[in-house]
């Protein structure tokens, strides 16, 4: 039976896997980047229809907003021309029947694994609030460390060093 | 009514998408986009058993929050694997990631 939650699931899922076919199969790179953010935002409805609205909010600011526009940018730093050039990779049949044959494992594996399940149900914001700042708050104070780091380590890696490139 | 297999299937057809394209491209860039979907598909399945396998809230938040770090880290390697490919284009004048051997023993 169609319910409007399976029906927006499917629309969900269609704009994720569209997108995500789109970044694999395109030649234009600056397409690729655009099917790319829409595959996030179809990731970002999942993500509300599991009722998980801070998480929706994170996909669309950090992968939207954040992580798209970076790949674009560097995109436009160096040439396009030479990105269009590039070709798929001579053995790309042996990559389509290996990722074939890893989607057919997973769905095996998954419609043969019972797993008992209940109606799709999800923590508040403050319950999940409480529990990213009392539980795992060294881990997350450790993953802005991570973050800062990776941050200021690209920052060196990109500066231009004075004419010695 | 969604179930969890719903989820888990669109979850393993995203891996799946994102290990051809890791597999059958030959740009940097591609290959990163592609790591890229290989994450979301993990984030989609950690919010599915978040959602629908029958746990306590500690669990559920546990998911959630799994997510966030995930998240965290991606937008860590993506920031230093583009630095990568600039420093590298401005090198090689090239993307071509079957061109770069030079460490290769």
């Amino acid at each position: 039976m169609i319910t409007p939650s399976l029906a927006l699931f499917y629309l969900a899922a269609t704009l994720v896997m569209a997108g995500a076919l789109g970044v694999v199969l395109t030649r234009n790179i600056v397409y690729a980047a655009f099917a790319l953010l829409a595959s996030l935002l179809g990731v970002a409805g999942v993500f509300l229809l599991m009722y998980a609205e801070f998480l929706a909010l994170v996909q669309v600011l950090i992968y939207g907003g954040a992580v798209v526009i970076v790949a674009l940018f560097s995109l436009m730093l160096t040439r396009i021309q030479d990105f269009e050039r590039l070709t798929d990779h001579r053995q790309w049949p042996l990559a389509a029947v290996t990722a074939i044959g890893v989607f057919a494992l997973l769905t095996a594996g998954i419609l043969t694994t019972n797993v008992r399940t209940v109606e799709r149900q999800s923590v508040g914001l403050d319950t999940m609030g409480e529990t990213l700042f009392t539980t795992w708050a060294i881990p997350f104070e450790v993953a802005s460390l991570v973050l800062l780091v990776a941050l200021i380590g690209s920052i060196v890696l990109v500066r231009a060093s004075g004419g010695r490139d | 009514m969604i179930e969890l297999a719903h989820v888990q299937i669109l979850a393993a057809a995203l891996f799946a998408t994102g290990l051809y394209g890791v597999l059958a491209r030959r740009s940097a860039v591609m290959i990163l986009m592609s790591i890229e979907l290989m994450l979301n598909a993990v984030n989609i399945n950690l919010i599915g058993f978040a959602a629908f396998v029958d746990f306590g809230e500690a669990q559920r938040s546990l998911g959630q929050v799994l997510i966030v770090f995930v998240i965290t880290i991606a937008a860590a390697e993506l920031a230093l694997a583009l630095a990568i490919i600039l420093r590298l284009y401005r090198n090689r004048s090239s993307v071509n990631v079957d061109g770069i051997d030079r460490m290769k023993w």
